[in-house]
């Protein structure tokens, strides 16, 4: 177990206006671990990811990342190109909808190799060897390298978005629903996937699902929220199978048995 | 001179508000400054950008050069000659090497530019990074933030459909190091002549209302893959009037059998080789070919 | 000699916010130490508590009071109070748990699945395979399922390699749920001497057998847990 953690949130707030998106969230992330974050539509979880990778600038609050250096960094001091930088290189984001994680204009293989074109790769031989190895990672054979997107269906193009994501070795990926508004055959291939990957990478992630069989098979500990607020915290299986929040045992038990 | 319009026809603030723009422009090389573009007495897509950076700069002791894809005798050519002959006094000229300000559309001429020189160049779409990124907000931050991944992206589809770089227009450069820039629709064989040049450069977008600049002597490197180096075009031939082979040539069908020659896009390159001794294959029907007559001086 | 597992008055009772707040009381006060070698059965009639007393061993029940010591690389950990990555950890390398049903990966081979344990000890891929299938061919799964992932085996199939899963690491310390539970009795002769096995290599463990037989020849301690029935 190494000592230090990877990701120490404090007090994340943020408000929208008048209106609250999430309070005085805390907790920390360690290297490999798998953080899941629950509740209903509303409930601030969205708001929570998003201002934790830098899409949103929390109102109140500290995440600190430990970079590669072992330096504690409070990414929303940092200046907009290393904070973006960081999201090249060390961070990965998986979209819900894999539109708004790909650009589907171009081929499957240029949407791989963009990332590593972003960080310096400028040997097209070597690109062409990264994606492909990424696409038969994520289960996409060769022959679909240089079509688009857009011929792809739902599961795949949701597959080449983690390829897209993983294929600079992030250190840290933040999943926002990544199997929502795929049909359930296509889940489980999704998830059992991803569930590899992350073993395989060692992988730090934060994962937001309302999905409580995604959270079970993919967390190794819960935040469940409601609210704005974390209402009840712990490991996955002790959270789904003695849930104590009244919250949380109706989000339980409102669920069909998986 | 024809009066009832300011010297050069903009109003002086004007040519004073661009003379700022183009300062700007040769400060930061590669960057695009936004300017007020005026209406001109043309459509957009037939140089304002480019007309207006020559009002701004021209004056009386200039002589002026105006070229459309090479040739000095077409329509806007011509008429853009003629605008600034009427408004500005400027004496005019088909010669490269006569010229102090060179106007150009999707062409650099052949014959070496040295200091003293300006070619400015009629951009239609100014903002390279356009093709992956709509957003004008984004892009200028990548400009800023020099993240131009992406910039490959198109060179990588190139090679993964065609086996080669395709782009053979517009191709992407990088100025002084910094800033990625759209060349405007130049072939991709000018690209080298744009790198070190003597002469100033200046870029002018008139519909989208960017100035930018390559300033003399500033280093313009194509972007291109380790593996898949920046080439130019070559051609198997040579030009059919003068015999050039390291000119640009156009290709142009002479009847309806699929007969066709190739000639050099730059006029004035071709007819002082011409005038020097030079022949090419089907020279001898030099007087057939329309674009090549001396009619147009 | 230090116990391997020293569970320190525990109580446990559920609260059902969903049924009117009712709280069902479980057990309270209880407190039992497993020693290294050592194999306690849990006994009571059912409904007593004794699947929830091995859930909050392995704190996947949280207790209302009380501490679980687990003996992790030599150095105490409360499984109460640990933070779950301490917790995975004990999971991990100190505390195996062979529930009653596999809970089944899709698209993972058999012989992967019992073999994940000891690769999560740091065994390198040849050599838990080998292990795994040494306890596959024990328990009398034929080769040929090993490449199939087990959604699509019988209960009994699945069961025994739930049981092949729990055996592969060679836990200082072990939760067994009903371990002989409807196998026939080859399979339970086998699963009676892997039991054996690990109590020699030094294995505490925690059983509920309702099989009395299998619980006489492999367990040196009852444990009551009646006795402990709330009253709270």
């Amino acid at each position: 177990m190494s000592a230090a953690p990877m990701l120490s949130v404090k007090d994340l707030t943020h408000w929208y206006g008048a209106r609250l998106g999430c309070r005085d969230v805390s907790f920390d992330l360690w290297p490999g671990e798998v953080l899941g974050i629950v509740g209903e539509s509303g409930s601030g979880k969205s708001t929570l990811l998003s201002c934790l990778s830098c899409a949103n600038q929390p109102s109140g609050g500290q995440v600190l990342y430990r970079d590669r250096t072992g330096a504690m960094v409070d990414v929303h001091a940092l200046s907009e190109p290393r904070q973006r930088l960081l999201m090249r290189s060390d961070w990965g984001v998986v979209h819900q909808n894999p539109r708004d994680g790909l650009r589907m204009g171009v081929s499957a293989g240029a949407n791989i190799g963009e990332r590593l074109m972003a960080v310096g790769a400028r040997h097209y031989g070597d690109i062409r060897t990264g994606a492909q190895d990424w696409l038969g990672r994520v289960e996409i054979a060769d022959d679909r390298t240089d079509d688009l997107p857009r011929t792809f269906s739902g599961g795949m193009q949701q597959r080449l978005q983690i390829a897209r994501t993983l294929v600079t070795h992030p250190r840290l990926v933040f999943m926002d629903e990544p199997t929502g508004g795929l049909d359930v055959s296509v889940q489980a291939r999704l998830l059992d996937l991803l569930r590899g990957l992350v073993a395989d990478l060692g992988l730090s992630v934060i994962i937001v699902t309302h999905d409580l069989a995604v959270a079970r098979l993919l967390a190794h500990r819960l935040m469940v929220m409601k609210d704005g607020t974390v209402i009840e915290s712990g490991l996955t299986d002790q959270v789904l199978d003695d849930p104590h929040h009244p919250y949380t045992q109706l989000l339980v038990s409102s669920v069909l048995q998986v | 001179m024809d009066t009832g319009y300011n010297y050069a026809y903009l109003d002086e603030q004007t040519k004073r508000m661009i003379r700022r723009a183009i300062l700007k422009a040769v400060a930061i090389p590669g960057y695009q400054v936004p300017f007020a573009g005026r209406e001109m007495p043309l459509p957009y897509g037939w140089g304002t950008g480019g007309i207006q950076l020559t009002a701004a700069v021209i004056g009386p002791d200039d002589t002026l050069k105006v070229i459309d894809q090479g040739a000095d005798d077409t329509t806007n050519a011509v008429s853009i000659r003629r605008f600034f002959a009427r408004t500005a006094a400027v004496a005019t000229t088909e010669k490269t090497t006569e010229a102090t300000v060179i106007q150009t559309r999707h062409r650099i001429p052949e014959t070496p530019l040295r200091e003293g020189q300006m070619l400015i160049y009629q951009v239609p779409i100014p903002e390279p990074l356009r093709w992956m990124e709509p957003r004008e907000t984004e892009t200028r931050k990548m400009h800023a933030l020099q993240e131009y991944g992406v910039m490959h992206v198109k060179l990588y589809e190139d090679i993964a459909h065609y086996g080669r770089i395709a782009t053979s227009y517009n191709y992407p450069v990088l100025v002084n190091g910094r800033y990625v820039m759209a060349p405007s629709p130049i072939p991709k064989f000018d690209n080298p002549k744009m790198d070190r040049m003597p002469a100033l450069q200046l870029f002018g977008a008139g519909r989208e209302k960017r100035i930018y600049a390559v300033p003399p002597y500033t280093r313009v490197e194509s972007l291109d893959f380790d593996d898949h180096p920046f080439e130019v075009q070559t051609w198997d031939g040579a030009c059919a009037l003068c015999g050039a082979t390291d000119s640009y040539l156009d290709e142009v069908v002479t009847d309806d059998a699929g007969g066709r020659m190739f000639v050099c896009s730059d006029s004035d390159y071709c007819g002082d080789r011409r005038a020097a001794g030079h022949v090419g294959d089907q020279g001898a029907t030099a007087a057939d070919y329309v674009r090549v007559t001396e009619a147009g001086q | 000699m230090t116990p391997i597992i020293q569970v320190q008055n525990l109580s446990k009772s559920f609260t059902l916010h969903t049924q009117g707040g009712v709280t069902i009381p479980v057990f309270s006060n209880l407190s039992v130490d497993v020693a290294a070698g050592q194999c306690v059965a849990l006994h009571g009639p059912s409904g007593c508590g004794k699947s929830t007393l091995m859930r909050t061993l392995y704190a996947n029940y949280k207790p209302t009071q009380g501490r679980v010591v687990v003996l992790h690389d030599g150095a105490p950990v409360d499984m109460v109070a640990a933070t779950p990555r301490a917790i995975l950890d004990v999971r991990r390398r100190t505390l195996g748990y062979v529930s009653q049903f596999l809970r089944v990966i899709p698209r993972v081979p058999t012989l992967d699945i019992v073999a994940e344990p000891l690769r999560t000890w740091g065994v390198g891929a040849e050599e838990a395979r080998d292990v795994a299938a040494g306890l596959l061919t024990r328990l009398r799964i034929p080769e040929r399922l090993w490449a199939l992932a087990p959604a699509t085996f019988s209960g009994g199939e699945q069961q025994r390699v739930n049981i092949a899963r729990g055996f592969c690491a060679p836990y200082p310390a072990l939760l067994l749920d009903e371990p002989t539970a409807s196998l026939d009795h080859a399979n339970r002769e086998t699963v009676l001497s892997l039991i054996e096995e690990a109590k020699a290599r030094g294995a505490a463990i925690v059983g509920i057998f309702h099989d009395a037989p299998a619980r006489e020849r492999v367990c040196d301690s009852l444990f009551e847990i009646e006795s402990f029935r709330s009253a709270a």
